[in-house]
């Protein structure tokens, strides 16, 4: 455990919290380190380095919680957040129970960032510079950032849960532009993991490759098409499409407000037998994983769709606990500075038996999105769109031209059951997921995946 | 800490960024409490209390930059971070343009503080986020509940200085409540949000902002599809500001001078409508963004963007404007807090007013849709080339008329093309705090191509 929470403090702290009565009260410290730079006209620039520490203490009284978060770790900062919270209740004091230790084991990392020097990360970024720019004379511009950061974080709360995690991820992204004439396209990749400096060992210079191919591509592309249509989505990225459509929806604060189009279909075939899906917080290394959840549950492997059923919903602490279930370790927050709420980890279609060509080949006339730029979803309605950075058009079972400009909508509960092929491609991609004004990074997966139809909106009537 | 407290902080991390080995420094220091109330059926869920302070410190080193920030405001604390600052910008390269900006008067700017927001109690504002909530269920039989209310304030204290003898402070406060209301549609929900702004509470209308939610939520029962095809387009003020934002957010001169705008090398061109009149104003006293200056401590101002049917301007902070060869920053250099570097960014967009009310709007527009929200925008606009295809979701236009609620469409086309395609603004104009912080009218696009069935 690190140092953020000394066993005693914490005592005193949530004695603090419960002075005024509450049924629960948690003190969630933490240290947050971080460097960014980024290449931009094959200059290095913005080289940024945080160092942040705060604490943030709620107390539960009934169905209201009291929250109050400050900057600093001294034990004076702690009991000032404490106070605050309890300041509002008017109820009997409460004993938090004794604490004891849990030393959940960290995923590992084996080059911390922070002892490579800032010298070597701007090589890096020089080396993604050259290997861009050398696809060719029509790269105009290429951009690329460096990002690593690290959260300790130390948990104890009045059930005498007293844990912590140590979590470090790294990431680059690489952003090329193209120009031919009046043309202008853009390619984009990214590169993270819950992971060191190890994770920039093997040839990190592809994704400055791949960005510059995507931009490259697209010089060639027409406008989109729009109207219904079979839709062939990549792996990968690809499976933002599933995070959007169906994890969201899952979140167990969207059920249990009636704000969701599953609620009430637990155990209901909400797709064909074809397709098993999972959110699971414990695969190694994945960019979406950490080893408890910031309530301090051990992160865990939930399957939400089983042979087309639905069969999990995604929980923290207080939504479980109305439920009368058990955390499934969704408990997420951005920061101390920030309340947890269910939040996804890891979430993924898992491998199906088609193979990406034949899929395509049976179509005489589709849409073929590679890859999303983002989605984004209203879990009430199930209304869904996602921005297509890479799409090509499908005619006669072929994928011929490239596609600019296209965005794919539709309804939850209709685009899940219309999957009717789930390719064995698999790969996982790293994301930055967006709820209720909080950050947090997901892994997001797939392989190819066909939708039987899809409202495609081009420009192309 | 008081004010002047804050800036002799600042004014200790330039010292010790310079002792650290910069050749020049700055530091922005900031403050603020606030406190946030979640409401769901009847009962608060949450109430949050919270005080947080940092600073950021950008050290120069001849034309290399670094940044750091951090939480620790103890005397070691801000030298350590002003350490870092220096550290950084060793390893970044040389730009000639980088320089820090010289001090120029600042003009103090009234009327940003509301002393509702301390006068107010925890118990008021939540009282007012539940008065927001009764006023969507009591507003239509239709209202199924409310997915959450959410009531923010704080109040923030500003300072900066440089060693180029830059030294400026101010306070204001803030203030929003919005709602996402859930009417029961035909085999499923439908959402509809309200939402106010204000510099503190008493300026908020609580029965408004759930009206309005309401009246979106149960307009959209028995959405369908609309047909693809090319037609007129109105923009609600909602959807007419994400549009302003990311126009204005193309004129940053940061993407244009990097060819990374759809508007690089158009300057003077005459590629609007004389309908869209487009300012940026950092100093308007009702405007979310005002300030008397910008991240790096020049004076906010207004600045013509497009008139006349002319784009007028890009939007410049010091180093855009060095760029520039002798240009003058527009006070666009913007922060998101002490933890981000200041770069060029709008302040309040204002888009100019017309004089069709808005059902004079909706009978110009004859056959079309009605735009009331948008989706995507973060993945479906490319703001290098300015294509966009966004999910949309609004209303028919008949006749001149709203009619049938329509769902699951997109509205598709580039950001120059739309400035030319505006046919007309409408007379009344609200902020709106989407695309960062606008104030705009409903406008009408002649043509945009809607994709649904």
């Amino acid at each position: 455990m690190s140092d953020l929470l000394e066993p005693g403090v914490a005592e005193r702290v949530l004695a603090r919290a419960l002075a005024n009565g509450g049924r629960f009260a948690e003190v969630f410290a933490e240290r947050r380190r971080g460097l960014a730079m980024a290449i931009d006209e094959s200059r290095i620039e913005s080289v940024q380095s945080g160092a942040e520490e705060g604490a943030g203490v709620r107390v539960v009284d009934g169905s209201t919680t009291y929250f109050a978060h400050v900057d600093g770790l001294d034990p004076a900062d702690l009991e000032r957040a404490a106070d605050e919270a309890a300041a509002a209740l008017r109820g009997e004091r409460r004993e938090p129970r004794p604490l004891r230790a849990a030393a959940p084991a960290p995923l590992a990392i084996e080059v911390r960032p922070e002892n490579v020097p800032a010298e070597r990360k701007a090589v890096l970024l020089r080396e993604l510079d050259e290997r861009a720019r050398a696809q060719g004379g029509e790269i105009a511009q290429f951009t690329s950032s460096y990002a690593e950061a690290r959260r300790e974080v130390a948990i104890a709360n009045s059930e005498g849960l007293l844990s912590g995690d140590d979590r470090t991820r790294t990431r680059i992204g690489a952003q090329a532009v193209a120009r031919r004439g009046d043309a202008v396209e853009t390619g984009a990749e990214t590169l993270g993991a819950h992971r060191g400096f190890e994770l920039l060992e093997d040839d990190p210079g592809q994704i400055a490759e791949l960005a510059a191919r995507k931009a490259l591509t697209l010089l060639d592309a027409g406008p989109a098409p729009s109207g219904s249509m079979p839709v062939v989505v990549g792996g990968g990225f690809g499976g933002v499409l599933f995070h959007e459509m169906t994890g969201h929806g899952l979140e167990a604060d969207h059920i249990q407000k009636g704000a969701s189009v599953y609620v009430g279909k637990l155990g209901e075939q909400v797709a064909q037998p074809l397709l098993n899906a999972y959110d699971d917080g414990r695969l190694p290394h994945e960019w979406g994983s950490d080893a408890i959840d910031d309530e301090g549950a051990p992160t865990q492997k939930t399957q939400v769709i089983e042979d087309g059923r639905l069969t999990a919903y995604l929980y923290d602490r207080l939504t479980a606990e109305r439920d009368g279930v058990a955390s499934t370790g969704n408990g997420r927050r951005e920061s101390f500075r920030h309340l947890p709420i269910p939040r996804m980890t890891n979430t993924y279609i898992a491998p199906g038996d088609a193979a990406p060509e034949a899929m395509i080949a049976e179509l005489e006339q589709g849409f073929y999105a590679v890859s999303f730029a983002g989605g984004q979803v209203d879990p009430a309605t199930g209304d869904f769109v996602f921005g297509v950075s890479e799409g090509y058009l499908i005619e006669g079972g072929k994928v011929t031209r490239p596609c600019r400009g296209a965005t794919l909508v539709g309804n939850c509960l209709e685009a899940l059951m219309a999957i009717d092929a789930v390719g064995d491609d698999f790969f996982m991609k790293t994301g930055i997921c967006g709820k209720g004004g909080q950050k947090a990074p997901v892994g997001t997966g797939q392989g190819h995946v066909r939708v039987r139809t899809m409202t495609v909106g081009g420009t192309e009537l | 800490m008081g004010m002047s407290e804050l800036s002799v902080t600042a004014g200790r991390a330039v010292e010790a960024a310079l002792a650290a080995g910069a050749a020049a420094a700055e530091a922005y220091a900031s403050r603020d409490s606030g406190r946030e109330v979640r409401v769901h059926g009847g009962e608060v869920e949450s109430l949050t209390a919270a005080t947080q302070s940092g600073i950021g410190v950008r050290a120069w080193i001849g034309g290399r930059v670094g940044y750091a920030y951090g939480t620790d405001l103890s005397a070691p604390g801000v030298a350590a971070i002003a350490g870092r600052a220096a550290e950084a910008a060793a390893v970044a390269d040389e730009d000639g343009f980088a320089a820090p900006p010289e001090p120029a008067p600042i003009e103090a700017l009234a009327g940003l503080g509301d002393p509702s927001v301390a006068a107010w109690s925890t118990a008021d504002a939540a009282e007012l986020a539940l008065t927001v909530e009764r006023a969507a269920l009591a507003a239509d039989p239709r209202v199924a509940g409310v997915e959450q209310v959410f009531y923010a304030d704080s109040a923030e204290q500003v300072a900066i200085a440089s060693s180029t003898g830059l030294a400026g402070e101010y306070e204001s406060s803030d203030c929003f409540a919005y709602l996402q209301a859930l009417a029961a549609g035909e085999g499923g929900k439908e959402t509809g949000l309200g939402f106010g702004l204000a510099r503190g509470p008493a300026g908020l209308d609580p029965e408004a902002i759930g009206a309005e939610g309401a009246e979106r939520a149960t307009a959209m029962i028995g959405a369908r599809k609309p047909a693809s095809r090319s037609c007129p387009v109105v923009l609600d003020p909602t959807v007419a500001a994400s549009f302003a934002g990311l126009i204005g957010g193309a004129l940053g001169a940061n993407a244009v001078q990097r060819g990374r705008s759809p508007f690089a090398g158009r300057l003077g061109e005459e590629l609007a409508s004389e309908a869209l009149v487009l300012h940026d104003d950092g100093r308007d006293p009702a405007g979310p963004a005002s300030a008397p200056f910008d991240g790096e401590g020049v004076p906010r101002r207004r600045t013509a963007l497009i008139e006349g049917g002319r784009l007028r301007a890009f939007l410049f902070d010091t180093y855009t404007a060095n760029r520039e060869g002798g240009g003058v920053s527009t006070g666009n250099a913007s922060r998101h807090g002490y933890r981000s570097q200041p770069t060029v960014a709008t302040s309040n967009l204002i888009v100019g007013s017309g004089s069709l009310s808005f059902a004079e709007l909706l009978g110009a527009a004859g056959e079309g849709v009605l735009v009331t929200d948008v989706a995507g925008l973060h993945s479906g606009v490319n703001p290098v080339t300015g294509v966009f295809s966004v999910g949309a979701s609004g209303h028919a236009i008949r006749g001149g008329e709203p009619a049938e609620p329509l769902r699951e469409f997109t509205i598709a086309g580039d950001l120059v093309s739309l400035l030319g395609a505006v046919e007309a603004a409408g007379a009344e104009a609200r902020w709106v705090p989407f695309g960062g912080s606008v104030r705009t009218p409903p406008l009408l696009i002649g043509a945009m191509a809607v994709s649904g069935a």
